[in-house]
């Protein structure tokens, strides 16, 4: 295991953020922790950076324990949100300066700030300063400075949270190609479902300071531990007292045994993907997702009548 | 109209309280020639007045940078009990006189006060003595780099320190390589505020000084003892050398806003 956290406590006064995590990494993986604002996750990153220090429990990174180890000392690459560039310092500087603290000869920090521009694809931007960046590449400025050191893991808080949607799917893609070619352990922080599911190998689902569930993208959307774990990943509709995903229902025409009539109120197309808004005859609503041809075949409209059930 | 009105009004302020004046000083600097004015800012108590005074401030600059630089880091950055204690007592000397400042450092190093006693018994004089007039400019000139730095350190953050640390830089190398990089501006604003303000001080250095002409009389002080001797022509040349060297500061302020705006 890269990374073990064992039962890892953190208050910050009558706030707990995190109560009792225990979560393992393996080699090479990338995981994402994942949940919503105020879960943990971050508190957790950090934990795992030694830019806090834990109430109670223990951090082992590549099976030493790390626990009480200045952040100095851990070798570990941080990337954060708001990207920390060293504004005083160009683009080259930036990247060079674990190298440059670690009193590296000069041709070795050339080489490999150079082999690091390239690979972030800034190698024309190295005597800019970080005000004359775009978001994107700042981000793409931090990641190189926190490889440049080798760090045995890679941890990013929200790296892409401050960049508008186009920059973040570039860099999604880009990040996750990043990953096959330079194989560090890394662990990054989002709020987003979607990011999570599209890049990581596995998802630490938190809640409330605590791991609500921890595994690879499917597992958590077919399996789900809880109803939270449902309702967080991915999208679910209310059936009576059960959740069921949207797309898990069966629509027909005609009654059949258990389902339940409904009226469409409303038909929603998005190209290949169809909505409905149905009312059930007791007045509660139901949303429910089709293919097209799905929608066709049962002639879906407003004010038809269904019959409605889920499925399996 | 307005606009017109408004500048007239901050014009005229500005003559009547402070260009007529200074003017006139620098006018009856020169009354009396050239070769009056020089000899007036040549005689042994002038000169050493002004060795007097920037000695002083280069020993009470160097020192209130250091401490500001500290006491602001630990305001900003550090969580600790009296953390509010300490930020407002950084202001007292804003809000004490000087005089008060003066008769309080005699109390307590006065040759009767506190330490005094015993310092005098070690053959260290402190009252009317260099010591003491550091010491009461250090203190009235303490809180300019606290008040300038403070807050460029919480507007920078502390994720930049952060960065550096899980980059492999100490505390020490953090600080050198990436926080004072990052307020050095600040600091600078802070360097040029303290010292206009050891150069200027009188209150607190009159009082502790005991003004022997010649061995304990800074600038301001030799500008007020030739007054009261009724040599104007002198009073009003050595002020035009104090005027000189505060425009100068000025000057420099003005030239890190410049450089700073780049």
């Amino acid at each position: 295991m890269a990374i073990e956290v064992r039962d890892v406590t953190k208050r910050f006064g009558d706030f707990t953020a995190l109560d009792g995590v225990s979560v393992d990494v393996e080699s090479g993986s990338l995981t994402a922790l994942l949940g919503p604002s105020g879960s943990g996750k971050s508190t957790l990153l950090r934990v795992i950076a030694g830019l806090e220090e834990p109430d109670a429990g223990a951090v082992y990174i590549s099976g030493e324990e790390a626990t009480g180890v200045s952040p100095q000392k851990r070798g570990v690459g941080f990337v954060f949100q708001h990207y920390a560039a060293f504004k005083h310092m160009t683009v080259w500087d930036n990247v060079a300066f674990g190298l440059a603290i670690r009193k590296r000869p000069r041709t070795e920090i050339h080489g490999r700030v150079t082999k690091l521009l390239d690979l972030v694809q800034l190698n024309g931007l190295s005597k800019r300063y970080p005000s004359q960046l775009s978001g994107g590449q700042r981000q793409r400025m931090a990641l190189a400075r926190a490889l440049a050191v080798e760090p045995k893991v890679l941890l990013l808080d929200e790296p892409f949270g401050a960049l508008d949607a186009r920059v973040r799917k570039e860099l999604r893609a880009w990040l996750r190609r990043l990953h096959e070619e330079v194989h560090v352990t890394t662990i990054f922080v989002t709020h987003d479902q979607e990011e999570a599911m599209e890049l990581s190998d596995q998802i630490v689902l938190m809640n409330q300071g605590r791991v609500e569930q921890i595994g690879g993208a499917r597992d958590l959307y077919d399996r789900p531990a809880n109803e939270f774990v449902m309702s967080f990943i991915g999208p679910v509709s209310e059936f009576g007292e059960e959740l069921v995903r949207p797309h898990d229902f069966e629509v027909r025409r005609e009654p059949n045994g258990s389902a339940s009539p409904a009226t469409v109120e409303r038909v929603v197309h998005l190209g290949f993907e169809v909505r409905a808004d149905l009312a059930l005859d007791d007045g509660r609503a139901v949303w429910v997702q089709m293919t097209r041809d799905e929608a066709e075949a049962l002639e879906l409209e407003q004010g038809a009548s269904v019959f409605l059930g889920p499925r399996g | 109209m307005t606009r017109y009105v408004l500048r007239f009004v901050a014009l005229g302020y500005l003559a009547a309280l402070l260009i007529v004046p200074v003017g006139l000083v620098v006018q009856r600097a020169f009354a009396d020639g050239l070769d009056a004015f020089w000899a007036a800012i040549t005689t042994p108590e002038a000169l050493h007045a002004l060795y007097l005074t920037i000695l002083i401030a280069l020993i009470a600059v160097p020192a209130n940078t250091v401490f500001g630089i500290l006491c602001a880091l630990a305001i900003v950055r550090r969580r600790f009990r009296g953390h509010g204690l300490v930020n407002s007592v950084v202001d007292l000397p804003l809000a004490l006189s000087p005089v008060v400042v003066g008769l309080a450092l005699v109390l307590v190093y006065g040759r009767k006060g506190w330490w005094g006693g015993w310092l005098d018994e070690q053959g260290i004089q402190v009252i009317f003595a260099l010591p003491g007039m550091v010491l009461a400019t250090i203190f009235v000139s303490l809180p300019f780099v606290v008040r300038e730095v403070v807050p460029v350190l919480r507007e920078i953050g502390d994720e930049q320190e952060e960065a550096a640390s899980t980059l492999g830089a100490s505390p020490w190398q953090t600080f050198w390589r990436v926080t004072l990089p990052a307020i050095r501006w600040g600091v600078a604003y802070g360097v040029v505020l303290t010292t206009a303000r050891a150069l200027g001080e009188f209150g607190a250095v009159s009082v502790v000084s005991g003004r022997i002409a010649g061995r304990t009389e800074t600038m301001t002080l030799h500008v007020e003892e030739r007054f009261q001797s009724f040599d104007l022509t002198a009073a009003y040349a050595s002020s035009v050398v104090l005027a000189v060297l505060a425009v100068t500061t000025l000057l420099a302020m003005t030239l890190l806003r410049r450089e700073e705006a780049n």
